[in-house]
């Protein structure tokens, strides 16, 4: 279980956390001029590297605070 | 037999214990194991699959044959206490599951400490006591019920164990775990414990592995018998159980570890068989001032005897014995380090896999390290523990060594198997596995153990391996004519085996999941409601009277609710407080329709759409004041609407000025409907005119009740017909529910009724007419999304998919016969399909019911360009019968929607 550093709360268990995926993909400014190629790309295409990722996280059983930090995926250790 | 004088068991305290049904006496202190050693029981079940002879192996959790039944089920005999009463059967493969439920107590406990120490040997407490002298918060697990690891089995520094233990135990920030073994080790340094009914979750910030190692087995021809057992196991009975497995033993062996064990029982043991050339003069000189010949150079090639070992061959010769005591080498046990991510390798010299690299923070130490020597086990856990202690904060010195003599490891000279007839040459013990095995496994083309080990189940059993791994690991390497062993299985969690009833802990049965229930829940149980699971609230599903089933139940009260009154409690409701200057701006981006402009008192309904532009959830939004809304989710999706309006909240507009608070539970709802409201609400809420003119539909107002209860009464309706919602103060609910059904007019409806209801008026329920991957317009609710203004997931209704033409889409069913009834998920195919799969289908039933209103039945479903085949009829094949149905609009009653008004 990874021990998660929320940025309001210190660190916590995984369990009281919610999982948000890739960090860094806003939704678009003005969706109704993207094509339909683009607009599927926001949709559904996310990176999965293996080693460091940016991702989102929400203390959802605490502050309810969303915020991002990198972990490597093939060790589950988190970096920043 | 019992040893007169001499191990750790108290001959004061004599324990009586039954095996298979035969009595006998062993004293405080033993394991199941060595009092049945002690009592001349070396043979077990057979084995699981051949049948053959089977006894004791091994004296810790590594034991492969000794299973035996107690209450419960594939208990080790190595690792169970003896006490007074046990009644052991010896189990030959699978044990039985009691039909009792389990009646004691399991609980879990977290733990935080600076530095968690795995393993009570040597080296684990040296660590310890290194560790938690500078005050570091320290806890120190070990599975068996004292400390002492392998320095119990060779009767070393048993002064020295004594006082760390009483020191350990006098440490304020020590906390020392016996009988508690870890056996699952997780990320950021998360450990699970279990003892027999503790669940321990340590975090540590530092851990310190101590595990110690395993011995392994020989392979050779008939390597199965009874009284064939490892070293340190007969070492262990001797030393510490005063149990004596036999008198005549041989040694075989493959390094200097074993040579312990023949000098400990120097008189009873004739002859080291050794597989190297030169082992180390000063052995072989002990060796022959205790009168034990050695033979170099040498293996044994079979073990002689049919139901138990009397003797072996070494080259042409045959040398009587009764024991024949087995090393392989050492295996160090990497388990907890693997599950940790630690990297392994191998180690030609050491002949074992031996940790690399650590990716947590931790140390791994002593035997576990690949580290065999007393001085140089308890030097390194010295050191671990206050490097633990420094990389944690706190500061010491590094303890005096109580032992300093050099010992010399001379490097051993393995042996993977012995070349004789395979088939009798056992890789795994308890899957009888043997060398013929792996062979047929490497003959098909397997190289990597890990495929060796699905195809022959070596290490599958409850052991997992723990003797019979590395031997397949050797096996593998010489059949295929590698150098050198070529990786190990993944090591996976848990160590050994834990009961579910120890993973559960408390969380069963009435604790398995919270139940939630209304203010008025009471009052439903008082008046024989049946009850139905809508997330984790209970809700009443129907009210039957006497002599009524659920049907006729639930007609009674829907046509109390279309020609009289009716009442529901419809407290579950998500409810979610939304304040902020930007509220209703933020409103207007997740909500399909606009907020924005939503004068203060009135209602809306709204639908909210994920990104992908697919139903997501649905209700009613009061505007309360400027900056202030109360939005009504479904009720088992209140929790994640709140995550919704917080993600997009702080995610993507954190310039919006906007708060949400739940609230659910502060309020109690209960929806009055039906041509009768008003002269309900008159009695309760005689202060509020609710007539047309005064109380339009879609508004609410704030007035006192009849008592003074402050009330938010709005006049909505999720049935088509005159309603209005009293929202109270939770706590007043039940009172206030009360003085509603004593003015003796209204019926009261459960969530049943409500579902004919609203299908009736072909309200969808998100959730059930829909699945994630509906869309408004597929519902045929286009008049809700705003072509005006944005919302979050509006760009998906140009996407090619959603306009494909046979996109299901929500339509009526009306059964050719009234009374047959469609099941809900119910498939559909057009008239004149062959029934022949692939069958293609037209979509599914999402809601069906018998209707007092229309007096037959009907139904809602999915079905592909349905409203292109509005007046056609669709097949739904069962089982045992077809039913045939028209497709219609999905609304049945009331289309003009006149009644809403009273």
């Amino acid at each position: 279980m990874l021990l998660i550093p929320c940025p309001w709360c210190g660190d916590r268990d995984e369990t009281e956390f919610h999982y948000g995926g890739q960090a860094g993909v806003p939704y678009p400014e003005r969706p109704a001029e993207l094509t339909d190629e683009q607009w599927g790309e926001y949709l559904f295409v996310r990176d999965n590297p293996k080693g460091e990722f940016a991702e989102r996280w929400s203390h959802s059983a605490g502050c309810r605070r969303w915020f991002n930090l990198v972990r490597n995926t093939a060790t589950h250790e988190i970096v920043r | 037999m019992r040893l007169p004088e001499g191990g750790r068991i108290d001959r004061t305290k004599p324990l009586r214990f039954t095996v298979d049904g035969i009595e006998h006496t062993g004293c405080a202190g033993d394991t199941l194991a060595s009092a049945m050693i002690a009592n001349g029981l070396l043979t077990v079940a057979p084995s699981t699959y051949l049948g053959r002879p089977r006894g004791i192996f091994a004296a810790g959790v590594d034991e492969p044959n000794a299973l035996v039944q107690l209450d419960d089920p594939m208990q080790l005999a190595t690792t169970v206490e003896l006490v007074d009463g046990l009644a052991a059967t010896t189990l030959r493969g699978k044990g039985r599951l009691t039909d009792e439920p389990d009646a004691a107590r399991y609980d879990k406990r977290n733990a935080h400490c600076d530095v968690l120490v795995v393993g009570g040997g040597p080296a684990g407490v040296a660590a310890a006591l290194a560790a938690g002298r500078t005050g570091a918060r320290t806890i120190l697990a070990d599975e068996q019920r004292e400390l002492g690891g392998s320095l119990l089995t060779e009767n070393r520094l048993l002064d020295w164990l004594a006082d760390a233990v009483e020191e350990l135990d006098a440490l304020p920030e020590t906390r020392v775990l016996t009988g508690t073994t870890a056996f699952g080790y997780y990320d950021q340094n998360f450990v699970a414990c279990a003892s027999k009914t503790r669940l321990w979750h340590v975090r540590a910030k530092h851990v310190v592995l101590a595990t110690g190692a395993h011995e392994r087995p020989l392979v050779f021809v008939d390597n199965d018998l009874p009284g064939i057992m490892l070293a340190s196991a007969v070492r262990q009975y001797v030393n510490r159980y005063a149990a004596l497995p036999g008198e005549n033993i041989v040694v075989a062996t493959t390094n200097d570890g074993a040579y312990g064990t023949a000098f400990d029982l120097a008189g009873r043991v004739s002859t080291i068989v050794d597989s190297r050339s030169e082992p180390p003069a000063e052995l072989v000189n002990r060796a022959r001032e205790l009168g034990i010949e050695v033979l170099a150079g040498s293996t044994v090639r079979q073990a002689l005897g049919t139901q138990r070992i009397g003797g072996v061959r070494v080259g042409d010769r045959e040398i009587a014995c009764d024991v024949l005591a087995v090393s392989g080498g050492w295996n160090p046990a990497v388990h907890l380090f693997s599950q940790s991510q630690g990297k392994t390798r191998y180690d030609e010299r050491k002949a074992a896999f031996v940790p690399d690299k650590s990716v947590q923070a931790q140390h791994i130490v002593g035997a576990a390290n690949a580290v065999y020597d007393l001085t140089g086990c308890l030097d390194e856990g010295f050191s671990a523990g206050i490097e633990a202690a420094k990389m944690t904060g706190f500061d010491g010195e590094k303890p005096a060594a109580p032992y300093t003599a050099r010992e010399v490891i001379t490097d051993p000279h393995p042996v993977w198997f012995v070349d004789g007839p395979e088939g009798r040459q056992f890789v795994d013990l308890q899957r009888d596995v043997t060398v013929a095995d792996v062979r047929r496994a490497t003959g098909a083309g397997m190289r990597s153990v890990e495929h060796v080990k699905r195809y022959t189940t070596i290490g599958t059993a409850h052991d997992q391996g723990k003797t019979s791994g590395f031997a397949a690991i050797g096996v593998i390497a010489q059949l295929l004519g590698a150098e050198s062993p070529q990786g190990t299985t993944t090591y996976r969690p848990p160590y050994t085996p834990v009961s579910f009833a120890l993973l559960a802990g408390r969380d069963r049965g009435e604790l398995h999941d919270p139940v939630r229930k209304t203010p008025m829940h009471d009052w439903h149980v008082r008046n024989g409601a049946v009850f139905e699971n809508v997330g984790q609230w209970k809700r009443p599903w129907y009210y039957p009277q006497p002599g009524e089933d659920m049907k006729a139940a639930v007609l009674r009260e829907c046509r109390a609710a279309r020609t009289d009154v009716a009442v529901m409690d419809a407290s579950t409701l998500g409810k979610i407080d939304i304040q902020g200057p930007d509220a209703g701006e933020f409103l207007n981006r997740v909500y399909t329709n606009a907020f924005a402009k939503l004068k203060v008192g009135h209602c809306r309904y709204g639908l909210l759409c994920k990104a992908d532009g697919m139903v997501f959830d649905d209700g009613v939004v009061m505007r309360v004041a400027e900056d202030r809304f109360l939005a009504t989710t479904t009720t088992g999706n209140a929790a994640a609407v709140l995550d919704w309006f917080e993600e997009w909240a702080q995610t993507e507009w954190p310039d919006l000025e906007v708060w949400f608070t739940s609230v659910t539970e502060q309020w109690a709802t209960i929806a009055v409907v039906g041509p009768q409201a008003r002269v309900v609400l008159a009695i309760v809420a005689p202060d509020v005119d609710c007539s047309q003119d005064a109380f339009d539909f879609m508004t609410f107002k704030d007035a006192f009740l009849a008592d003074g209860t402050p009330a938010r009464i709005a006049r909505v309706s999720f049935s088509g017909e005159l309603a209005f919602e009293i929202n109270v103060d939770g706590r007043a609910g039940a009172r206030v529910w009360d003085a509603v059904m004593a003015t003796g007019l209204p019926t009261p409806y459960g969530t049943e009724t409500m579902h004919v209801l609203r299908a009736e008026k072909g309200y969808v329920i998100v959730g059930q007419d829909t699945d994630g991957t509906v869309t408004p317009q597929d519902l045929g609710m286009e008049w809700i999304v705003s072509p005006r203004k944005d919302f979050v997931g509006k760009r998906s209704y140009q996407r090619p998919d959603a306009t494909r033409p046979d996109r299901k889409q929500l339509v009526g069913l009306l059964p050719t016969d009234p009374d047959e009834l469609l099941p809900e998920g119910a498939q559909l195919i057009a008239p004149d399909t062959p029934l022949t799969p692939p069958v293609p289908m037209l979509g599914h039933v999402t809601s069906s019911y018998h209707s007092a209103a229309l007096e037959r039945t009907f139904a809602l479903a999915l079905v592909k360009g349905g409203r292109q085949l509005i007046g056609r009829t669709v097949l739904a094949p069962l089982r045992d019968r077809t039913i045939a149905a028209t497709i219609t609009e999905p609304i049945f009653y009331d289309p003009e929607g006149a009644r809403r008004d009273g």
